[in-house]
């Protein structure tokens, strides 16, 4: 059982939470030319780390924030959450 | 190669079975290689098997960082069948059912083959009409597909909740007669056999640390046993993919996920067929032994640990209890988990990629077991010819940049929703 820090209500059982995928993929800024390569990066490529690894998560039967985790890939080890807007 | 028969085991019942031969050798890795093939599972095995056997290519090494039939092929569910919608998928994985057919008499191995039938629940009456069109597009396709209704399905599962009080009422379901399952390390050890009998090097506990590219083309392999030169690599690794790739400056598009699989005590006979809930993601199926194997989600976040946790396992088993109220008094004997590649139109990729020699095998998603013999017989063609067969050449990688996805279950680029 992972146990997450939300941000907001602290630290809470998995079951409260879902998963929101890799939090370093970027939208292309819009307006700007934008390349096929580009967008196959945003939409399909993953880096898919063996280790640390940002990541968006949900507290959707909570407060219903999204916020970021940085979480081992490797040992399910939670080293820190932080809001959606700041850094990890 | 000793034959495996009825003789030879009585033969060497008579010296206590101490004579047999080693089923493949354990050799040191030569300087050069025509083909390596990275990755032991039951995809490695079975493209080298088939390299040697259908393409004459038999100067091959295989570079297993673990052992053989260590990583996913020891670790599925074992369920074996075709009965998908799209003509990518279908056509390819029937001509897989069609090698399972014969594997045990063509591998001198007994892979345990057993056609006991696949069948997909339907708890509404949109759902059995999806059904029927999947049905339909299977027989199209030359793939056996029954539509089944209430009263059929109480004589072949008669355990399954048909009672009013049913949170999720059975109202028909799609059967795959010649689906079934196999004994998963029968499957990996009779390729292996044979692939060592042809002249293939097992090489086990040798980890790939970094692959030879010169002028965009594959000149060797570098691993924890030494350099090997070669001009053909396979790459087999599923769930250790994008590690390798990212030592060719790659990213693909997939995601790790960790699988869990669980089985019961075993019990007398309870369950004839593998059987798959339709309201949720839960199939079981009933082994030699009597115990119950089963699967369901994945556990829903990125990771390499071949290994999940307890929630994942109670909300799969509730489905379960939904569907055979009874399984709730059964004891969990053991559980484990796998990693995936899940890919993001939920099909993997056996194709060329843009470094000469380089060959990609991975995205295997929750079925990669099942694919074995017609992964590792496309993917040898793909390697030995410099193109892909007819069967795979929709499993490109550039579909993601054209556009033309092959998405079974049309559920988008969230991986971990599955």
């Amino acid at each position: 059982m992972l146990e997450i820090k939300c941000p907001y209500c602290g630290k809470r059982s998995q079951n409260e939470f879902s998963y929101g995928g890799d939090a370093s993929v970027k939208r292309p800024e819009l307006g700007k030319e934008i390349s096929d390569k580009d967008w196959d990066d945003f939409i399909y490529n993953r880096k898919n780390p063996r280790g640390k690894h940002s990541e968006f998560w949900h507290h959707i039967a909570g407060c219903r924030q999204w916020f970021k985790v940085l979480r081992s890939t490797a040992t399910h080890e939670i080293f820190k959450t932080a809001k959606i807007d700041e850094e990890l | 190669m000793q034959k495996y028969s009825i003789l030879s085991l009585i033969k060497n019942a008579f010296s206590n079975h101490q004579n047999w031969e080693v089923a493949w050798k354990d050799p040191e890795p030569k300087k050069e290689y025509d083909v390596v093939i990275v990755g032991g599972g039951g995809h490695g095995l079975a493209t080298a098997y088939y390299l040697a056997k259908e393409h004459k290519i038999t100067n091959i090494a295989i570079l297993e960082k673990g052992w053989i039939g260590g990583g996913n092929v020891g670790r599925n569910t074992t369920i074996l069948r075709s009965n998908y919608m799209w003509d990518a998928n279908g056509l390819f994985y029937e001509y897989g059912m069609k090698l399972w057919e014969n594997l045990s008499q063509e591998l001198n191995y007994n892979v345990m083959y057993s056609p006991r039938g696949i069948i997909n629940l339907a708890h509404s009456d949109a759902q059995l009409n999806v059904y029927a069109r999947r049905g339909n597009s299977m027989r199209l396709n030359g793939i056996d597909a029954l539509m089944l209704g209430r009263e059929e399905l109480k004589k072949k599962i008669p355990f399954a909740d048909f009672s009013a009080s049913a949170r999720f009422p059975i109202f028909g379901g799609l059967m795959q007669p010649r689906g079934g399952t196999a004994r998963h390390d029968a499957v990996a050890w009779g390729y292996a056999r044979q692939a060592d009998s042809m002249g293939v090097d097992i090489i086990q506990h040798c980890e790939v640390t970094g692959f030879d590219v010169q002028n965009g083309k594959i000149e060797g392999v570098q691993t924890s046993r030494g350099n090997i030169k070669t001009k053909k690599i396979g790459l087999c690794v599923a769930g250790s993919t994008s590690l390798l790739a990212e030592k060719l400056n790659m990213k693909l598009p997939i995601e790790a996920h960790v699988l869990q699989a669980c089985v019961s005590e075993p019990v007398k006979p309870f369950l004839d067929h593998v059987v798959t809930f339709g309201a949720g993601h839960f199939y079981c199926s009933q082994s030699d032994k009597g115990e119950m194997v089963m699967g369901g989600d994945l556990d829903g976040y990125n990771s390499y640990a071949q290994r999940g946790n307890l929630p994942t396992i109670q909300h799969v088993l509730s489905e379960g209890v939904a569907m055979f109220p009874n399984l709730s008094r059964l004891k969990m004997l053991r559980t484990w988990g796998g990693i995936m590649d899940m890919s993001m139109d939920g099909s993997p990729v056996i194709d060329k990629s843009h470094i000469e020699g380089l060959y990609l095998n991975f995205g295997w998603c929750y079925g990669g077991f099942k694919a074995t013999p017609v992964s590792g017989w496309t993917f040898a063609h793909t390697i030995a010819q410099d193109r892909p067969h007819k069967l795979n050449e929709k499993f490109t990688l550039n579909r993601f940049n054209t556009g033309h996805l092959i998405d079974e279950k049309g559920v988008g680029t969230k991986t971990w929703i599955g």
